[in-house]
């Protein structure tokens, strides 16, 4: 289990402040989805809870303990993290690709034990992506690729997972498949943490939205509460089609405001 | 087993032909004084100084590929050999080398540490890959501009002709005490470079990705241009400015593993050895007036592993 508190955090990048006065509490046992804008600050929201760039002002709470004093390695185990649009600089197997995700419990200089090799295949399973094992990575197409980097991120195996924009790039049938997964680790115990783009897609599996424009939280609560025509067109400048209360939420964007 | 064939080699070939059993015989202590003299005198040193410049700059091209994420990546884009070079061009031009023979390496390894000063304050505190690689082709441009002038400016042909022999690399009439001032330098890069194996690994992720996986990239950074500033500082130091080792050897070895950084780095360093030692021979052997020197072979050597390469490259696309 790990819990992050976010306290009066800001973030400034060069002169610009991205990220403004954001507080939340992040618990285990609800999916948390992270909505708004291009722009709005939802990445960088992401990398400073991380510890990944500077903060100017607040601070971060892994389990009670303040980010910045502690090592990468720790936070390491304690949140995986898939940044948005990973990359891959060589073309590795996909298997030795998501070993990468075994790093951080690996003593400098040592092996894969057979109990990190177990957890790398089980978290290709999990993507439906165990037949791809033996394919070199990038060979494969933005759909498997955008799969086998989440199982890289899931065989980390930690208690918190932050992704940034799981769902680019993958066809409406592998869309549904990771927001199910993300809902079932979440009910699962862990923390996750999803920045999305696809409302309708956040409404249906998001227990939490934060709605984020111009680097501060303008609503917080469940998809029903956050989402309406008000905020819908005071933040993103569109009107949609939204029904939240049906069995399968849907919001539609129709036309710019 | 490639460097043990290549250290025999470059124990038995020369300008002078020693059979096999006169070689043995030398090595172990006996036999006429003659072949004693050019076996262990010149050619033990000869051989020992082409493994570990080889070593060297095989595991340097390794990381430094890893490192930046750039397969032409190698030694000389820090700016690293040429700051070398410069140190030891400045020894000849200023006629400093004449003093003492471990003046020419020892301003080697003080212009390759002075490089990483610069480039330390170009680059600033950025971890940026691309910030280095800019950084470093400041560095590597200005320390060539510094080897040009001391050839413009040089005071007699000799001199100049000293001074390009030097820069073409070669390991030709080193002794013990070369073999002392590059091996302490080199065992230091080694080690400095061999610790980061699993944070180049997950560099191939990307830097954000990498940190994310739990390493403090720039510990990682320093541990690198440390490593490769004093290695490299010494193994150039002894040996001239010997090119493409660094860039080909990871190239040659990397279809052979999973392709992941750390995998490349023994076999790199292996191969560097084995690579430099047999380039040494092939300049024995080759029948021409003047000795060939190292350099011009390893460049030599570097275009087919090139081209070998393109070629696999169009056939994939």
């Amino acid at each position: 289990m790990v819990m992050v508190s976010i306290e009066n955090l800001s973030v400034a990048l060069g002169q610009r402040t991205v990220v403004q006065n954001v507080t939340a509490e992040l618990r285990p046992g609800a999916l948390i989805g992270v909505v708004g804008p291009n722009g709005a600050g939802k990445s960088t929201l992401v990398r400073a809870m991380l510890g990944l760039v500077p903060r100017s002002g607040g601070r971060v709470l892994l389990d009670g303990r303040d980010v910045a004093g502690l090592s990468p390695r720790d936070i390491a185990r304690s949140i995986a993290y898939l940044p948005q649009g990973q990359i891959l600089h060589w073309p590795l197997a996909v298997e030795r690709l998501v070993a990468l995700g075994r790093l951080p419990h690996l003593a400098p200089m040592s092996g894969m034990s057979a109990a990190d090799r177990d957890v790398v295949a089980d978290a290709l399973a999990r993507v439906d992506a165990g037949h791809l094992a033996g394919r070199i990575a990038t060979e494969l197409s933005g759909g498997e690729r955008a799969r086998v980097m989440l199982a890289r991120a899931l065989a980390v195996g930690a208690p918190g997972l932050v992704v940034d924009e799981p769902l680019a790039s993958l066809d409406p049938g592998h869309q549904i498949d990771v927001m199910e997964l993300l809902a079932r680790e979440a009910r699962g115990g862990a923390m996750v943490v999803a920045v999305l783009h696809d409302l309708t897609m956040a409404a249906r599996y998001c227990d939490r939205v934060l709605l984020l424009d111009k680097g501060a939280i303008v609503a917080d609560g469940t998809p029903a509460q956050v989402l309406d025509a008000d905020r819908l067109s005071a933040t993103y400048g569109i009107s949609a089609m939204i029904d939240l209360n049906g069995a399968a939420p849907l919001v539609v964007p129709l036309r710019r405001i | 087993m490639l460097v043990l064939l290549a250290a025999f080699a470059s124990l038995g070939f020369g300008a002078v032909s020693i059979a096999p059993g006169r070689v043995a015989a030398a090595l172990m202590g006996q036999g006429d004084w003659i072949a004693r003299t050019i076996v262990i005198d010149l050619r033990v040193p000869r051989m020992v100084i082409g493994l570990l410049v080889g070593a060297m700059l095989g595991l340097a091209g390794a990381v430094l590929q890893g490192y930046l994420r750039n397969p032409l990546a190698e030694p000389s884009v820090l700016g690293a050999s040429n700051a070398a070079a410069l140190g030891a061009v400045a020894a000849i031009y200023f006629g400093l080398a004449e003093a003492h023979v471990v003046v020419l390496p020892l301003l080697a390894i003080l212009g390759s540490l002075g490089s990483l000063l610069l480039l330390f304050a170009l680059a600033g505190r950025s971890e940026s890959s691309l910030t280095m690689i800019l950084a470093g082709i400041a560095v590597s441009t200005l320390t060539g501009a510094g080897i040009s002038l001391a050839l413009n400016l040089s005071p007699n042909p000799f001199a100049a002709m000293e001074i390009m022999n030097w820069l073409l690399g070669s390991i030709e009439n080193r002794s013990v005490e070369h073999i002392w001032i590059a091996l302490p330098c080199i065992v230091i890069g080694i080690a400095l470079l061999l610790v980061d194996g699993h944070a180049l690994d997950a560099l191939s992720l990307g830097d954000d990705a990498a940190r994310s996986l739990g390493f403090d990239l720039r510990l990682t950074r320093l541990r690198i241009l440390i490593g490769v500033a004093i290695g490299v500082g010494g193994a150039v130091a002894v040996s001239g400015a010997i090119g493409f080792i660094g860039l080909i050897v990871p190239h040659i070895v990397r279809p052979l593993t999973d392709r992941t950084p750390s995998a490349i780095l023994l076999p790199s360093m292996i191969g560097g050895a084995a690579l430099l030692t047999f380039a040494d021979v092939l300049v024995r052997l080759m029948p021409t007036t003047n000795e060939l020197k190292l350099g011009v072979v390893t460049a030599f050597l570097g275009v087919p592993v090139f081209l070998v390469h393109l070629l696999r490259e169009r056939r994939l696309w």
